[in-house]
């Protein structure tokens, strides 16, 4: 029974994960650039989701739509002026641009937030099924984050929008002959990996406290989930975000909740020496 | 006087100038010059894979880190400070030679990632290694005894020393065959193996290369500050910092990198006396400039103007 409970924990967990973990993974695998703003841009997302929340009562179910399409819009702009000329320079070149741009919105996000945790505290109660116990405000964010990266999913397989954006990452070159604006695909993408971030940024505020200083943390799990998974599909994120929850929920209670983090990225690091395409991932894309 | 010669000559006076700050400065401006030194020695390491070769390593951090404990730890153990140097030294390139074989089979953005990975791991495991390590109460490590003016001239001379035993390297590296291959394999790897070069080993010993005074410039700010701590000695700032002041001063030449890093160092410590709360922000708005209108560095500003005006006078000139 212990280990169901686990297994139960460890889903919660990586449904989470696999929401914070896919616009990167798309960002990464569209564009080819390892969005270092990422961690950032979920905290971002769960502040603004809070302080609706905090200072003007609007239920975060509410905001989260909102607070999804500004960052969209953020994303998109972003891409559009300040990564798209040298999107297709050397990792190099455009890790240390986002780095940059990560430096400027988590220094702002400091001084006018303060890196106080904060979360949501919904209050739903505690959901008891034959021994298996979870808070529902877990349940509930674990719902919404499977519903979001369902969503994703539906857009990118049954939209024009979506399958222009397959065929940039399959080729770019034959998707401009096609008459695509690969420009505007950029930015739309970015704007979707921002999008999805400020999401799961405001899922994370319902159920964890959540601060500046996580930046680094959610970064992390990205970079996990998208090696764990491959990149640039949402399958894989999903598949990648539910192995290492399940992984870290077991490894908490194997050897110790401490050892749980260096669990997930020694795994990355074997990954990527045996199999750097991911479970799901298919040759030729790096 | 050759291109060549004249950057030894202005490393040279450069060297000098940081030696030479006891005598007219104070304390503060000793301790710029040993953050500056010691910068420019790790930028001067992370070249030789970064720049020369063209694998974007940030693993920096991870070598500074474990040369810091490797350090403090064997000076805890009761070995002379010296010693401790050069079996941190050791052990960082020990590390690199042991990590080089597998994770340089990975290139782009995959070894970019790896690299990090590595940093991370470092990290975590010497924050949960408490019986070692201390975790993440840190480590202690004695002061030098003499007072504040002996160990900071102390310190000076080491890390200026490790600085130029840095530099010494990367001219040898860059007048050898091994130089030349390492720039074969950053221009095109596939083509430097069919040619013969044995792209493996001379990735291998960049790396290495690019730790060794890691190691020994992590050891030594263990003694010459007496504390470290896990979050401090693996950070991600600083694993980042490095390549971008290799960048700033223009990456895989030679004189690019002490350049770059006592820039940066100086902007830096600029906005830190002058915007306490925004420093982060104008640190990065710097990278930002950096990558948009400073593409080949500091030192490619002479090449870039000369062209510039070149075309204008083509322009003037009839048809």
């Amino acid at each position: 029974m212990a280990y169901l409970q686990i297994l139960v924990n460890g889903l919660v967990l990586g449904a989470l994960y696999a929401c914070l973990a896919v616009g990167f993974s798309l960002v990464w695998g569209v564009l080819n650039v390892i969005n270092m703003l990422h961690g950032s841009l979920i905290i971002l997302g769960g502040y603004l989701t809070f302080f609706s929340w905090h200072s003007y009562g609007i239920n975060p179910l509410v905001a989260l739509p909102a607070v999804a399409l500004l960052l969209y819009a953020i994303g998109y702009l972003i891409q559009l002026a300040i990564i798209n000329p040298i999107v297709t320079q050397p990792v190099l070149t455009t890790l240390t641009l986002t780095f940059g741009l990560d430096l400027i919105l988590y220094n702002f996000m400091t001084v006018y937030y303060t890196a106080t945790p904060r979360r949501v505290t919904l209050d739903l109660g505690i959901v008891d099924l034959g021994g298996i116990v979870m808070p529902v405000d877990r349940l509930l964010a674990m719902g919404l984050a499977l519903l979001l990266t369902g969503l994703l999913y539906i857009v990118m397989r049954g939209s024009r929008i979506g399958w222009a954006i397959v065929a940039v990452r399959m080729d770019r070159d034959a998707a401009a002959l096609m008459g695509i604006r690969v420009e505007r695909i950029y930015a739309i993408t970015f704007g979707i990996g921002a999008l999805m971030a400020g999401a799961a940024g405001a899922v994370f505020a319902m159920v964890y406290p959540i601060t500046t200083n996580l930046t680094g943390t959610f970064l992390g799990k990205a970079f996990v989930v998208c090696v764990i998974g491959g990149l640039g599909s949402v399958p894989g994120a999903l598949a990648g975000g539910l192995v290492l929850g399940i992984v870290e929920s077991l490894a908490g209670q194997l050897v110790g909740p401490q050892h749980a983090l260096t669990v997930g990225f020694v795994l990355m690091l074997a990954l990527l020496v045996v199999r750097p395409t991911g479970l799901t991932g298919v040759r030729g894309y790096e | 006087m050759t291109a060549r010669s004249w950057h030894y000559f202005l490393f040279g006076a450069w060297v000098l100038a940081l030696a030479s700050t006891p005598l007219w400065g104070g304390n503060y401006v000793i301790r710029l010059a040993i953050t500056i030194a010691m910068y420019s020695a790790l930028t001067l390491s992370w070249n030789f894979i970064g720049g020369f070769t063209g694998y974007p390593s940030f693993a920096t951090a991870a070598f500074v880190g474990l040369g810091s404990y490797a350090g403090a730890l064997t000076q805890n153990a009761g070995a002379p400070m010296l010693v401790a140097w050069l079996i941190a030294t050791i052990f960082a390139g020990a590390f690199a030679a042991a990590l080089g074989g597998i994770i340089l089979r990975l290139k782009g953005h995959y070894f970019a990632i790896g690299s990090i990975g590595v940093v991370e791991v470092a990290r975590l495991v010497t924050a949960s290694w408490g019986s070692l390590t201390g975790g993440g109460d840190g480590l202690n490590v004695a002061f030098l005894p003499g007072g504040p003016d002996v160990v900071a001239r102390t310190f000076l001379a080491a890390m200026i020393a490790i600085m130029v035993a840095a530099f010494a390297v990367t001219v040898a590296v860059d007048r050898t065959r091994f130089g030349f291959a390492l720039r074969c394999i950053q221009q095109n790897e596939d083509a430097a193996d069919m040619v013969g070069v044995n792209t493996t080993r001379c990735k291998i010993a960049a790396f290495v290369l690019s730790a060794l005074f890691c190691g020994t410039v992590g050891a030594a700010y263990a003694s010459w500050t007496g504390y470290i701590d896990p979050n401090e000695s693996f950070s991600l700032l600083m694993t980042i910092k490095v390549p971008v002041m290799c960048l700033l001063g223009g990456a895989g030449t030679v004189l690019g990198p002490p350049v770059g890093a006592a820039a940066f160092t100086l902007l830096e410590e600029f906005f830190w006396a002058n915007f306490l709360d925004y420093n982060r922000a104008i640190l990065g708005a710097v990278i930002v400039i950096l990558i948009f209108f400073l593409p080949g560095g500091l030192l490619n500003i002479p090449r870039a103007w000369s062209r510039i005006a070149g075309r204008r006078r083509s322009r003037k000139a009839p048809a």
